[in-house]
């Protein structure tokens, strides 16, 4: 068996990971105590963090909902996590049944939580790759079998962009990424930032120092930033928005404060 | 399912949303809240039937308490939440019109088991998720695992199968680990390499650093070297290699080992030995050629202060004459001894020999003393060349001009040099050859390098450069002028006048003699027939052309010789062509076909320097020839009277030879009145010389020819 890039050299649960501790504020108990620990602390900061996680979710599952009904059935999750509940591949079959899924993760842990929990489903799978290696995600095996590249592909890049630092250069991944997508498909994409946090910056700060702590900096960008990364897709109805003001399906006022921090958006290859 | 106002179903509606509002806010559902509403719609309804029901069951609550966890109300406050709402608003919106004691009671028990099957489901899904995870972190590290396990093997593979020689040692240098190719460079013997110290692999040819490199590597103070080294191998012989040394650093950054990766290079080393040989080497000589002589050459003259150099610069004399008459069999036989001889004579440290091409060789002495040496080193030279050389039964005598120049490093280049000990070597041979000279930076500045003038020659041509001079030939009989050779002089713009001497050899060599001899051939074919319609009597001049070795061999000459003639309307009669003897040497019937041509139409053909090159008279008889012109050598004892006695017995029989094959004989270099005398006695035709005249402008000889006619 071949050692994948990704693969670290070894497997050090004392150290704290983001997906686990997304888990964590989203209630769930896949995770352990130093992850836990890390997002108390972030919590002190932010005490709203969960509900960011839950709009992100919220959104996600809207947007896949939205391209399920624009005829979508093919959906790659990027930075997919550690699957708890309103999975992609659930949400989307719900809408159009037979949907195929591909999940990508780097996290060792949750590629391993995610390949128990999709066994036996035969139009859904996990990678182990880096968002930075697109040609390692679009070669794997996986997407071969499952997605057909020249068909439109729903690809969800939510809550991951903004852990990767300018000096990785983002942009020409996701380029890549898009590039190689069918007229037609679909680019849904969160990323935080300091815009809309009800918050003065200075707290904000104290939770993204808690990321920097455990090497995994939170990269705060600013709106015209994130719409960068739509570069040759046509943003769809209404736009980079605050997660709560896309496509919404209850009242945004209804929604915890916390819930506009941020931006989402969905745009569509032309 | 249609609810009528204010009815049961209404009522329940109710219930589960002012539920799904207390409870909201606290999940993480990505559910919105009428979605969740929707969710927690049969779990009212269960909710309220038990609360109806005849008897109590826990089942019903707990189960509720359970999916309140299944639909991710995971949160403690989500049961507070419920609770708070079943216990305020169950009984009001579900009691319908039970007794409210009752009711309550109920209602209370349900709560219980509802928080009940809340913390049973919490904490299953907990622990299972919990499972889940440590699983899946187990399963990652054992993929991990696997994958070191494999890439380690991969990488053992590497190692063991690697082409190239690889070893590590710690920082003491114990070799600890080497692989099959390192073990085969030192021959095979595992002995030889593991368990030893790097320390022992020290060999007389490393360079000086590698040993500072090595400690550099091991005190932590650099990362990698790279060296060329030699090895022991246990047999003796050596193993040559390109080593390459990094330091393995432990994950803290501390030195830990170092990592020898080495490549056998001891073939390619002896390939490129020999080849750099090959490529410095005469290979006739087998003595250092220019490349080499040059490299050193520049080393010594950029030595420092108080370093000298001595340079001799040698060329044979009459080198290409051995060549031409005894084939280059015989001329390679003779420099491979010359080359040995010089070769015994620069033995000393700092001495070197070298062959530049040709026949030309350069001995170098270098010391602070070569102003002494290099006179030594000449006389040494001169003095190998002294005893003759035996080649094919033959006894050739070799002899060469050397020119010296000495003087101290760091003035001169390489190429200053040489040039100079060529023009001092060129100084030698016009002074008669065998001999050396000293260069002298004042005779250098006159004289013109051969190269020079080589390079020079072409634009010359184009640039009218050449000018004739015409010498009489004088009737020996009468004294009248019978006409003139003419000769090339070429007005060089610096050198002034230079004789032909000087550069029709260099013609001859790049080729240009042919236009220039055609050149030659038109002024002097034009000149004759000027003079020719100005005075006819006592009969008519005409004109004696030098024609080169080549020029004879050139296909045009019959050609180009007929169209000038025709052009400047002179008859061939007026035209005699003088080849050398030596360029007939050996001449066959090609070569003399077009000469046969010529003198068929009219054209005189003379033999020129008659008498100096391997003279065979019987071959005279087979040669187109009408004239023998006596080389001068033989008029120069007659210059004083009495001549020598001999002397005139050659001239003498000579001269009856000739005129017994019918052949007039022309003599040179006459330069007395006593001399033409008795040149006239011994019978000879004609004469040229200083006594009448020297080379001239065309128009002395037409007044000399008017001095002759009215005389």
């Amino acid at each position: 068996m071949e050692r994948p890039a990704w693969a670290p050299r070894s497997i050090d649960i004392s150290v704290p990971s983001v997906s686990r501790i997304y888990d964590y504020y989203l209630g769930g108990s896949h995770n352990f105590e130093v992850d836990r620990e890390a997002a108390r602390k972030a919590m002190e900061f932010m005490p709203g963090l969960p509900k960011i996680m839950q709009a992100n979710r919220a959104f996600m599952r809207r947007a896949v909902r939205y391209a399920a009904h624009e005829g979508i059935t093919q959906f790659l999750d990027i930075g997919s996590g550690i699957p708890t509940f309103g999975n992609v591949h659930e949400v989307a079959r719900e809408a159009r049944p037979g949907a195929r899924v591909v999940y990508v993760d780097h996290d060792p842990v949750a590629v391993a939580h995610s390949q128990v929990v999709l066994e036996g489903e035969a139009d859904a799978d996990v990678v182990a790759a880096d968002l930075l290696k697109p040609r390692d995600i679009l070669a794997s095996r996986q997407v071969e079998q499952l997605i057909d590249l020249e068909r439109p592909v729903a690809l969800l890049l939510v809550a991951i962009l903004h852990f990767v630092e300018d000096r990785d250069d983002p942009y020409s991944a996701v380029a890549e990424l898009t590039a190689a997508l069918a007229p037609g498909s679909l680019l849904v994409l969160t990323h935080a930032s300091y815009e809309g946090i009800p918050l003065p910056p200075g707290r904000a700060e104290g939770a993204v120092d808690v990321y920097k702590d455990i090497r995994n900096p939170l990269v705060m960008r600013s709106r015209d930033e994130i719409a960068r990364f739509f570069e040759g897709y046509d943003m769809v109805e209404p736009g980079l928005v605050p997660m709560p003001h896309w496509r919404p399906e209850t009242a945004p006022e209804d929604e915890d404060p916390y819930a506009f921090s941020g931006f989402a958006g969905v745009g569509r290859a032309s | 399912m249609t609810a009528e106002p204010d009815g049961p179903e209404d009522r329940l509606r109710r219930f589960a949303t002012i539920w799904s509002r207390a409870v909201f806010p606290v999940t993480s559902t990505s559910l919105t809240r009428p979605e969740l509403e929707e969710q927690l719609l049969p779990l009212a309804r269960r909710l309220s039937e038990a609360l109806r029901a005849r008897s109590f069951e826990a089942e019903t609550p707990k189960a509720v308490g359970a999916a309140l966890v299944g639909a991710h109300c995971t949160d403690p406050d989500a049961l507070a939440r419920s609770l708070d709402c079943v216990d305020a608003y169950l009984v009001l919106y579900c009691g319908e019109d039970g007794p409210q004691e009752d009711l309550r009671t109920r209602c209370s028990r349900l709560q219980h088991a509802m928080a009940a099957g809340f913390a049973q489901k919490l904490r299953e899904r907990t622990l299972a998720e919990q499972e889940a995870i440590a699983q899946a972190a187990l399963r990652a590290q054992g993929v991990v695992a696997q994958a070191l396990h494999a890439s380690e093997a991969r990488f053992r593979a590497v190692f063991e199968g690697a082409a190239i020689g690889i070893g590590i040692a710690d920082l003491q240098g114990n070799i600890l680990e080497v692989n099959g190719a390192l073990v085969r460079m030192f021959g095979g013997g595992e002995q030889a390499v593991r368990g030893r110290n790097v320390s022992e692999w020290t060999h007389a040819d490393d360079a000086p650093q590698v040993w500072r490199l090595y400690d550099e590597l091991v005190r932590g103070e650099r990362e990698h070297y790279h060296v060329e080294k030699a090895f022991y191998r246990p047999d003796g012989t050596v193993l040559w290699t390109n080593l390459t040394v990094s330091l393995l650093r432990d994950p803290d950054g501390q030195p830990q080992y170092q990592l020898a990766l080495m490549e056998d290079t001891t073939e390619r080393r002896l390939l490129n030995l020999r080849l750099r040989y090959e490529a410095t080497h005469d290979a006739l000589t087998g003595l250092p050629n220019r490349t080499l002589f040059f490299e050193r050459l520049e080393k010594v003259l950029a030595a420092g202060e108080g370093q000298r150099f001595g340079l001799c610069y040698l060329d044979l004399d009459g080198f290409k004459t051995i060549n031409d008459s005894l084939g280059h069999a015989a001329g390679d036989r003779l420099l491979v001894e010359v080359a040995d001889r010089l070769q015994s004579c620069a033995t000393a440290p700092g001495e070197m020999v070298a062959r530049l091409g040709g026949d030309e060789f350069v001995a170098l002495t270098t010391g602070p003393d070569t102003h002494r040496e290099v006179d030594d080193l000449a006389a040494r030279i001169m003095n190998a060349l002294v005893a003759p050389v035996r080649i094919e039964g033959r006894e050739l005598t070799v002899r060469g001009s050397i020119g010296i120049v000495e003087g101290p490093a760091g003035e001169h280049s390489p190429a200053e040099v040489l040039r100079s000990a060529d023009i001092t070597m060129y100084r030698a041979k016009s002074a008669g050859g065998n001999r050396f000279e000293l260069a002298d930076p004042e005779a250098d500045a006159r004289a013109i390098t051969r190269h020079g003038l080589t390079t020079a020659l072409p634009a010359a041509l184009e640039r009218g450069e050449f000018f004739i001079e015409y010498q009489p030939l004088v009737h020996l009989g009468d004294g009248s002028v019978r006409g003139a050779e003419a000769l090339v002089r070429w007005l060089h713009p610096q050198h002034g006048v230079l004789g032909p001497d000087r550069f029709i050899p260099l013609a001859e060599h790049t080729g240009l003699i042919v236009p220039l001899g055609r050149w030659v051939l038109e002024q002097s074919v034009r000149q004759v027939g000027h003079w020719r319609e100005r005075c006819g009597e006592p009969g008519p001049l005409r004109i004696n052309v030098n024609l080169s070795p080549c020029q004879l061999t050139h296909p045009g000459l019959v050609q180009d010789t007929v169209d000038i003639l025709e052009r400047a309307g002179v008859s061939p009669e007026a035209l005699c062509l003088e080849v050398t003897e030596s360029a007939l040497i050996g001449a066959d019937d090609d070569l003399l076909k077009p000469l046969r041509r010529l003198a068929e139409m009219g054209v005189d053909i003379a033999l020129d320097d008659f008498g100096t090159g391997y003279s065979n008279l019987a071959n005279l008889r087979r040669l187109p020839v009408s004239v023998l012109k006596l080389d001068r050598s033989f008029t120069q004892s007659m210059q004083q009277f009495p001549a020598d006695p001999v002397d005139l017995k050659i001239v003498e029989g000579i001269v009856s030879l000739a005129h017994s094959l019918d052949l007039a004989v022309t003599v040179e270099g006459v330069e007395t009145g006593a001399q033409a005398e008795q040149l006239r006695i011994l019978g000879c035709d004609t004469a040229q010389g200083w006594y009448y005249a020297r080379p001239g402008p065309p128009d002395r000889l037409h007044e000399l020819a008017l001095v002759d006619a009215t005389g």
